[in-house]
C-alpha cells in the first residue's frame, strides 16, 4: 500500500555543488603550499584551519546541514566540544606533571 | 500467527505468539526487553555467584577456597560480566525497550530492526566473553596496561567481547534518542513526558556519545598486543596513564549510565504510591542532562594517584563536586514529594525507600572519594569497593527490583506474591546492608582491594562482609522464586493494580501487539495524583 | 522550498515523513559516534605531538606528499559526485543516480589501491606499527580510515544495485541520502588526516 507523504526539501542546485568541489581543491592547494612556508608552531594552526574551512564546506552543503533543524544541530556540535575536552584535560594531564 | 490475520495481530497480548524464532526474530520492542531482561538477569546471578565465591575466598585470611591466581579471575569475571552484561545495558535496555514507546504514546521504537540488531550484538558479546573464560583474563575489568598488555591470559577474547557489546549500547542509545525527539503522541510534549523519559533520553545521549572511545581504547588495547605499538608503553615513547585517561573518559560516563535509569525508576514508583504529583518536575528532568553533561568532566578521579598531573587532579577533584549537584537535586525532589504523601508501602516503594536512602550514603561516599586529600588514603581500598556497591547495588539494583516490582503485572499480565516480595526485600536490604558498610571501615583500616589474601586484623569485618553475602544471595533467590513462580500461578493481573497515571497503565496487561488501538492524545503530565478529577481506586 | 512526496516503505506504522526524518535524525547521530571513535585517535596524535615535535616531523618525511594530495583530491570528487547522485535522485533522474554512485565507488577504489602501494611501500623499507609512535599513529588512523571506506566502498555498491533495479525516485531515496552522509564523514575525516600525517612542517 502506497500513500504519499509530503516534505519540504531544500533543493541544492548542481551548480552549488560544483562551486563547493572547486573552492575544496583550491584550498587543498593552498594547504599543500603553506605547508611549503615556515610560520613554526603556527604552521598546524593554519593547517587545522584549512581543514576546518573544508570540513564545513562539505558539512553544510555536501551533507546538507545547512539546511538541517536544531536538534541536528546540536547532536553535530556537542561530540566536537566532548572531543575538545577529552583533547584538552587529557593535554593538561600529560603537560602539567612534575617530575618524581 | 497461524490463527490471526494481520489486521487481527494488534490485537493479540505481544506475548501470545509461541516458538523460540518468534522471539529471535520478533522486532517487537516488548519482546526485545523482555529478552534483555532475561539475558542480563542470568548474567546477574553468575556474576553474582563469582562475588559469592570471591567472599567466600575472603572468608578467612589464608587461602580458603582458591588460589591468587585463581581468585584474580574471578574478580574479572564477577566485574565485566556485572558491568558490561548486566548493569550497562541493565534497566535502559530490559526496562526502557519495554516502556518508552508506550511511555510517549507511540506503536515501537524508531528503528525496530536495528533494535533487534542491537540485542544480537548484545549476544555475540556475551558469547565472545563466556569463550573468553576458557583462557580467563586476569586484568580486573578496567585492564589497566602494562599488566594488560604483558599478562599471558587471553585479554584480546575478553576486549574484543566488550567492544561488541559497546556497539549494541551505542545502537540502542541512537534508537532511544531517535525514538523520543520523533515519536512522541500527538500533545506529548517533552514537559509532559514521564521523568522515566527524561532518564532515558540523558541515559542514550550517554550511551551513544561515550561508548565509542572505550571502543576507540580497547581497538589500541588490542593493537599494542598484537602489533607492537607503543601508545602506552613508555618504553617506546608512549604514556601508560594515557590509557587510563581514555578509559575512564568512557567509564565514568559509564557509571552514570548504570545510574540514571535507576532514577528514572525512582520518579516514576514514588508519586504513584505516595498519590502525590512529584514535586520539581523540571528540576528532575534537566537534572538528569546535566547529569549527562557534567560526567564527562570528572574522570580523572579514577586516576588521582596514578602519577597524574597534580595540577589536573585538583581541576577534577573540583569538577567532581559539581556533578554531585544535580544528583541531590533529585534526592530533594524525591523526599519533598514524599513529605505529606500518602504512603503505600508496596513492594516497588521499598525498594524505592531503599534507593534514596543507600544511595545518598553511596553518593555521599564518592564526594569523599573525590576530596584530592582524603582519595590519596582511600584508594584502591575497601572503601571504594564499599562506594561503588552503595551506588550500583544500593542504587541501582535497587530501582532495578523497584522496576521489577513494579512493571511485572504489566509485562507479564500476573500478580506476585506480594508478602513473599517483602521478605525477600528484607532480606536483600539487611543482607547488603551487612555485607558493604563493614568494608567501608574495612578500606579506612587499609585493606586494599582485589587482594586475595588479608593480615588477621581484617579478619572479623571481612567474615561479617561474607555472613552478610549469604543473606544477600538469600534475598534474591526468594525474590527470583517468587517472581519466576508467579508466572505460572501469579493471580491475573489488572489492566492498572497500582492506579498509575502513566501511558503504559491505560492499556491491557500484558499490553498487546502494537500498543495502542487508537494512538493517545495527551494533555496533561502523567503526575496528577490526588486531583478530585483524578479516578482513582 | 519545493514540496515532495515521499512514498510508503514503513515496515510498522509511521508517518512516511517521520521516518524519512528520524532516518536522518539517526545517521547524523552514528556520524556523532564515529567522531568520537576517531577522536581518540585524535588526542592521541595531539599528545604525542606536543610531546616529540622533532620525531613527527622527521619521520612524516617518509610519507608521500603527492600520493597524499592525490588521494585527497580523489576523495574530495567521490564527495562531489556522491552529493551529485543525490541532487539528481531528488529530481527522479534514475539513471544518472546510478553513474553518479558507480563513479563514487569507483573513486573510493581508487584510494584504496593507492593505500595499497603507500603501505606496501612502507613495509618493504621495514615500516611498520611498531617501528615508533609516529607510524603508530599513520597506520592506525590511515588504518581505520581505510575500513570505513571499505564499508562505504560496500554500501555504495549495494545502493548502485538497488538503484539499478530502479528502487529509488524522487519519493523515496532515503537510503542515498543516508549512504551519502556517510561517505561525506569519510571524506571529512581525511581532510583532517591528510595534513595532519603528511604535511607537518
Amino acid at each position: 500500500m502506497e500513500t504519499k507523504a509530503h516534505i519540504e526539501e531544500h533543493h541544492v542546485g548542481y551548480t552549488t555543488y560544483i562551486l563547493v568541489w572547486l573552492a575544496l581543491i583550491v584550498l587543498t592547494g593552498i594547504t599543500v603550499w603553506v605547508s611549503y612556508l615556515h610560520f613554526g608552531v603556527f604552521n598546524i594552526v593554519v593547517a587545522l584551519l584549512i581543514a576546518s574551512i573544508k570540513a564545513s564546506l562539505v558539512a553544510l552543503y555536501f551533507m546538507h546541514l545547512k539546511f538541517e533543524d536544531k536538534t541536528t544541530w546540536i547532536f553535530v556540535l556537542y561530540p566536537i566540544v566532548l572531543l575538545a575536552l577529552l583533547i584538552g584535560l587529557t593535554a593538561v594531564d600529560v603537560f602539567f606533571r612534575t617530575a618524581p | 500467527m497461524a490463527n490471526h490475520t494481520v489486521a487481527e495481530t494488534i490485537h493479540v497480548p505481544y506475548l501470545e505468539e509461541k516458538g523460540i524464532l518468534s522471539w529471535i526474530l520478533s522486532t517487537d520492542h516488548k519482546r526485545i526487553g523482555i529478552m534483555y531482561l532475561v539475558s542480563i538477569s542470568t548474567f546477574f546471578v553468575l556474576a553474582g555467584i563469582a562475588a559469592l565465591l570471591v567472599r567466600l575466598e575472603l572468608l578467612s585470611p589464608g587461602k580458603t577456597i582458591v588460589d591468587a591466581h585463581t581468585y584474580n579471575v574471578l574478580f574479572t569475571f564477577h566485574g565485566s560480566a556485572m558491568v558490561f552484561l548486566f548493569i550497562v545495558p541493565g534497566i535502559a535496555a530490559s526496562f526502557g525497550n519495554f516502556l518508552i514507546p508506550l511511555m510517549i504514546g507511540a506503536r515501537d521504537v524508531a528503528f525496530p530492526r536495528l533494535n533487534l540488531l542491537s540485542y544480537w550484538l548484545y549476544l555475540l558479546g556475551t558469547v565472545i566473553i563466556l569463550f573468553s573464560l576458557l583462557k580467563p583474563a586476569d586484568t580486573g575489568w578496567t585492564f589497566y596496561t602494562p599488566y594488560s598488555i604483558q599478562t599471558g591470559t587471553d585479554v584480546i577474547l575478553l576486549t574484543f567481547g566488550v567492544f561488541v557489546l559497546g556497539f549494541s549500547s551505542i545502537l540502542t542509545g541512537l534508537n532511544f534518542i531517535v525514538t523520543v525527539h520523533k515519536l512522541r503522541a500527538p500533545g506529548m510534549t517533552w514537559h509532559r513526558l514521564p521523568l522515566f523519559i527524561w532518564s532515558s533520553y540523558a541515559t542514550a545521549i550517554l550511551q551513544l556519545l561515550a561508548t565509542p572511545v572505550l571502543g576507540i581504547t580497547l581497538l589500541l588495547l588490542i593493537a599494542e598486543r598484537v602489533f607492537g605499538i607503543g601508545f602506552f608503553d613508555p618504553a617506546k615513547g608512549g604514556d601508560p596513564i594515557l590509557f587510563q585517561n581514555f578509559f575512564w573518559f568512557y567509564s565514568h560516563p559509564a557509571v552514570y549510565i548504570m545510574i540514571i535509569p535507576a532514577m528514572g525508576v525512582i520518579s516514576e514508583v514514588i508519586p504513584v504510591f505516595a498519590r502525590k504529583p512529584i514535586f520539581g518536575y523540571k528540576a528532575i528532568a534537566y537534572s538528569s542532562l546535566a547529569i549527562a553533561l557534567i560526567s564527562f568532566l570528572v574522570w580523572a578521579h579514577h586516576m588521582f594517584v596514578s602519577g597524574m598531573s597534580e595540577v589536573a587532579a585538583t581541576v577534577f577533584s573540583f569538577l567532581t563536586f559539581l556533578v554531585a549537584i544535580p544528583t541531590a537535586i533529585k534526592v530533594f525532589n524525591w523526599l519533598a514529594t514524599l513529605y505529606k504523601g500518602s504512603i503505600e508501602l508496596r513492594t516497588p516503594m521499598l525498594y524505592a525507600l531503599s534507593f534514596i536512602f543507600l544511595f545518598t550514603i553511596g553518593g555521599l561516599t564518592g564526594v569523599f572519594l573525590g576530596t584530592l586529600a582524603a582519595d590519596v588514603h582511600l584508594h584502591d581500598t575497601y572503601f571504594v569497593v564499599a562506594h561503588m556497591h552503595y551506588v550500583m547495588i544500593g542504587g541501582t539494583v535497587m530501582g532495578f527490583f523497584a522496576a521489577l516490582h513494579f512493571w511485572y503485572p504489566k509485562m507479564f499480565g500476573k500478580m506476585y506474591n506480594e508478602a513473599v516480595a517483602k521478605v525477600a526485600w528484607f532480606l536483600v536490604f539487611v543482607g547488603f546492608n551487612v555485607t558493604f558498610f563493614p568494608q567501608f571501615i574495612l578500606g579506612m583500616e587499609g585493606m586494599p582491594r582485589r587482594y586475595a589474601d588479608y593480615p588477621p586484623q581484617f579478619h572479623t569485618l571481612h567474615e561479617i562482609s561474607t555472613i552478610g553475602s549469604w543473606i544477600l544471595g538469600l534475598g534474591i533467590l526468594i525474590m527470583a522464586l517468587n517472581l519466576l513462580r508467579s508466572l505460572t500461578n501469579g493471580e491475573k493481573a489488572p489492566d492498572n493494580p497500582f492506579n498509575s497515571l502513566s501511558l503504559e497503565w491505560q492499556i491491557p496487561s500484558p499490553p498487546p501487539h502494537e500498543n495502542f488501538e487508537k494512538i493517545p492524545h495527551v494533555t496533561d503530565w502523567t503526575y496528577g495524583y490526588g486531583k478530585k478529577n483524578n479516578q482513582e481506586g | 522550498m519545493e514540496e515532495i512526496g515521499i512514498d510508503v516503505h514503513a515496515h510498522h506504522h509511521v508517518d512516511p515523513v517521520v521516518e524519512y526524518k528520524a532516518s536522518k535524525l539517526g545517521m547524523w547521530l552514528f556520524l556523532a559516534t564515529e567522531l568520537l571513535l576517531f577522536g581518540g585517535l585524535f588526542a592521541a596524535y595531539a599528545i604525542f605531538r606536543a610531546k616529540y615535535p622533532e620525531m613527527f616531523h622527521e619521520e612524516h618525511k617518509e610519507l608521500d606528499r603527492t600520493i597524499g594530495a592525490i588521494n585527497t583530491v580523489v576523495l574530495i570528487c567521490s564527495s562531489l559526485t556522491m552529493a551529485l547522485g543525490v541532487a539528481s535522485i531528488q529530481r527522479g533522474k534514475k539513471k544518472l543516480l546510478s553513474l553518479f554512485l558507480l563513479l563514487t565507488i569507483l573513486f573510493g577504489i581508487v584510494f584504496g589501491i593507492n593505500k595499497y602501494f603507500e603501505y606496501g611501500h612502507k613495509f618493504e623499507h621495514h615500516i611498520y606499527p611498531s617501528t615508533s609512535i609516529f607510524f603508530a599513529l599513520y597506520f592506525m588512523m590511515t588504518g581505520l580510515h581505510m575500513l570505513h571506506v571499505l564499508a562505504g566502498v560496500l554500501v555504495l555498491t549495494a545502493l548502485l544495485i538497488l538503484s539499478l533495479k530502479g528502487k529509488f525516485s524522487e519519493n523515496y531515496y532515503t537510503p542515498i541520502e543516508l549512504g551519502g552522509l556517510y561517505w561525506h564523514l569519510v571524506d571529512l575525516i581525511w581532510i583532517y588526516l591528510f595534513p595532519l600525517l603528511y604535511l607537518i612542517s
